[in-house]
């Protein structure tokens, strides 16, 4: 496996070295921090893409086409809600929601989605309200159709809640999500992409972390023919914890796209990316962007980022980029970790040498390369379910260019 | 009663450079059912390329020689299929597999050597006297494996396996490396256990004479530079404890 492990140790560091230390990936390496990429409400700020922008290079612009339209005929994509009775269901405009108060649009796809639609949806769980069930939200969309979607998540002061947001059905999709976590609560977020093998997704999802509050953002992405799903982390107060996490699963032909930026300008926060992805077939891509910006008011953070890919067969393609600036020195730890490989041989020896045929002993290395985060979602049934996708991808990896990998 | 034929194995290693160089120059061993050897050399004589060829590990090419057990070509086997008849290898550094917990491991492994899923309960049962036995937590079951696990605990993990497993044979390599005299016990007796249950051969790879005071060695072979330089009974082990390699290296 050739992998990339650095750890920037706090006392080794200094602001001025540390944004091109931490630059990776070769080719386009922006000069300007990541703090400076505009955001805004208005389409018009947003030219349509052409490929040479640095955040649209690995994206598939083919695909995405449909998603940079701005001429308001979008539909709204069907939303089915299952919720616990505290919990409150409202549908309206984006003024009625409160959309926007801790979202603006980062891209041309999400600011097309903003000005496509004016129905928004708000979940919101009371303060100091701890559900004992998950919030369910499923998402469909339809074939021939390109839909939009704003999704506020809100959560109250110390409540406690788990939100499953469910991606099904075909067509193409901006699916804009805003998540207000208030002071102390803890909230977990899944976006599972269990889309049809033609959907095309793009997702701008904000979250805005309360002080002292927990969040983790769980990404899922097994369907689709392209996806694209943005994660923006900010602080509102100190004392935060935010974690991304994400899987994927790269078929033949299959685009999928995880983009992190987590901002640290609020003191003493802790942030932990982590994605892992498996690709197998012809075209297979997925890319990885992780920025972390620590400003220079954020103080005591503690930042660490991962992202890890099993290529299973020749003709896939992992892209992978851990973008770290820091502009203190007065931080906890901060690092940062990339790696891309095949299958581990020495892993696969040790299980074969106990009698598990090589099949069997992939299936259990890639169940346990994606248990980790899987198992975290919270709800038994959605990873048992997230699990039997995986290893039915899996068992369609052809042996034969498995093995040649040995040689 | 087994017997497992090793005839002058030839064994080569590809070096980064791209050249290839020979390790095992001619390796003969015969080992029965229920007989304990001990193979014993200084470090880099090629103790472990022994052991990893045997077991079939793909970064080891034979060039020349045979490994047999009860007539049947081992070497002609996937590494799966060794195991499944009825070879076992104890790792000098067993491998971490991360997400994959014991007790999954060892129901997988256990299914797959035996043809068939192990009954429920009897398993449940055979598994917790096992580690009992080793004197193993039972949160240990439910641990990623080899993740994060001490030397010791790798060690007897892996003799965890050898008694459920039941082998035929087992090649325990430099088993004895990292642990603390107490760790060596338990390690050992869990050996002893074997053998008396099970009645395996065993090939017992070391460097120390130390655990050849807890199991007890019918033969020694001493083994320099890619081969059997000397043979003989416990007493050959009781000669190296006191003048070392030295004479053989010289010689060599
Ligand atoms: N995979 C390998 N690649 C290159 N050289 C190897 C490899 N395995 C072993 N060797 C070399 O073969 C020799 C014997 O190693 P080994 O079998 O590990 O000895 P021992 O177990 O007796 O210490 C050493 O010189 C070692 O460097
Ligand atoms: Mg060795």
């Amino acid at each position: 496996m050739t992998a990339v492990d650095e750890t920037t140790d706090p006392t080794t560091t200094t602001p001025a070295n540390t944004a091109r230390a931490h630059s990776h990936g070769g080719g386009i390496v922006p000069d300007a921090s990541r703090a400076e990429r505009p955001t805004s409400y208005d389409v018009a700020d947003f030219a349509v893409p052409t490929g040479r922008e640095e955040e649209w290079k690995f994206s598939p612009l083919r695909e995405f086409a449909p998603l940079f339209e701005a001429d308001g005929a979008g539909a709204v994509a069907a939303v089915e809600v299952d919720a616990p009775a505290q919990v409150e269901h409202r549908t309206g405009t984006r003024e009625e929601v409160g959309a926007g108060r801790a979202f603006v649009p980062g891209d041309r796809a999400a600011a097309a989605g903003w000005a496509a639609t004016d129905v928004a949806h708000l979940l919101r769980v009371p303060a100091e309200a701890e559900l004992d069930a998950p919030v369910l939200v499923t998402v469909r969309g339809q074939a021939g159709r390109t839909t939009a979607g704003h999704l506020v998540i809100e959560a109250g002061h110390h409540a406690k809640a788990l939100v499953v947001v469910s991606h099904v059905g075909s067509g193409a999709h901006r699916g804009n999500v805003e998540v207000r976590v208030g002071d102390g609560a803890d909230v977990t977020v899944v976006t599972l992409q269990e889309w049809d093998a033609d959907a095309v997704h793009a997702g701008q999802h904000d979250v805005r972390v309360g002080r002292d509050a927990h969040v983790r953002h769980i990404a899922v992405s097994l369907g689709g023919k392209a996806v694209r799903l943005s994660t923006n982390v900010s602080y509102a107060g100190p004392g935060g914890d935010a974690q991304a996490l994400g899987v994927y699963f790269a078929d033949a032909g299959q685009h999928l796209e995880h983009r992190q930026f987590v901002d640290h300008e609020a003191t003493s926060c802790r942030s932990y990316v982590e994605y892992k992805g498996a690709l197998q077939g012809q075209g297979a891509h997925a890319v990885w962007i992780g920025d972390v910006l620590i400003r220079a008011a954020a103080e005591g953070t503690e930042t660490y980022e991962l992202n890890r890919n099993l290529v299973l067969t020749d003709g896939a393609r992992a892209d992978s980029v851990p973008n770290l600036e820091i502009e203190t020195g007065e931080i906890v730890g901060a690092g940062h970790a990339s790696a891309t490989g095949r299958f581990d041989d020495e892993q696969l020896f040790y299980l074969q040498a106990r009698g598990i045929p090589a099949e069997e002993a992939r299936r259990l290395v890639v169940r346990g390369f994606f248990a980790g985060i899987v198992d975290r979602i919270g709800i038994p049934e959605i990873s048992q379910r997230l699990m039997t996708t995986i290893e039915t991808e899996l068992a369609a990896t052809p042996l034969a260019a498995a093995s040649a990998e040995e040689n | 009663m087994s017997t497992l034929e090793i005839r002058d194995l030839h064994v080569t290693v590809d070096e980064a450079d791209g050249s290839t160089k020979e390790i095992l120059r001619g390796v003969d061993l015969t080992i029965a059912s229920g007989e304990v050897h001990a193979v014993m050399g200084p470090n880099g004589s090629g103790k472990s390329t022994l052991a990893y060829s045997i077991a079939g590990h793909p970064k080891y090419t034979v060039t020349g020689g045979s490994v047999t057990l009860d007539g049947e070509d081992v070497l002609a086997m996937s590494v799966d299929e060794r195991a499944r008849a009825g070879m076992f290898l104890a790792m000098q550094y067993p491998v971490e597999v991360p997400g994959v917990t014991v007790s999954n491991f060892l129901r997988t492994a256990k299914t797959a050597i035996d043809g068939e899923a192990p009954k429920l309960r009897t398993w449940v049962k055979d598994v917790k006297q096992a580690m009992d036995d080793l004197k193993m937590d039972p949160s240990f079951a439910e641990r990623n494996v080899n993740e994060h696990f001490s030397g010791g605990e790798k060690k007897r993990h892996e003799i965890l396996q050898m008694e459920l497993l039941k082998p035929k044979f087992a090649i325990l390599d430099e088993t004895d490396s990292g642990l603390d005299v107490d760790a060596l016990k338990v390690v050992s007796e869990g050996v002893n256990r074997a053998l008396a249950n099970v009645n395996p051969g065993v090939l017992l790879i070391t460097h120390y004479t130390r655990i050849l005071r807890y199991i007890k060695p019918q033969f020694v072979h001493v083994f320099v530079d890619g081969r059997v330089a000397e043979q003989g009974g416990p007493e050959l082990a009781d000669a190296l404890e006191e003048s070392g390699y030295d004479r053989f290296l010289a010689r060599a």
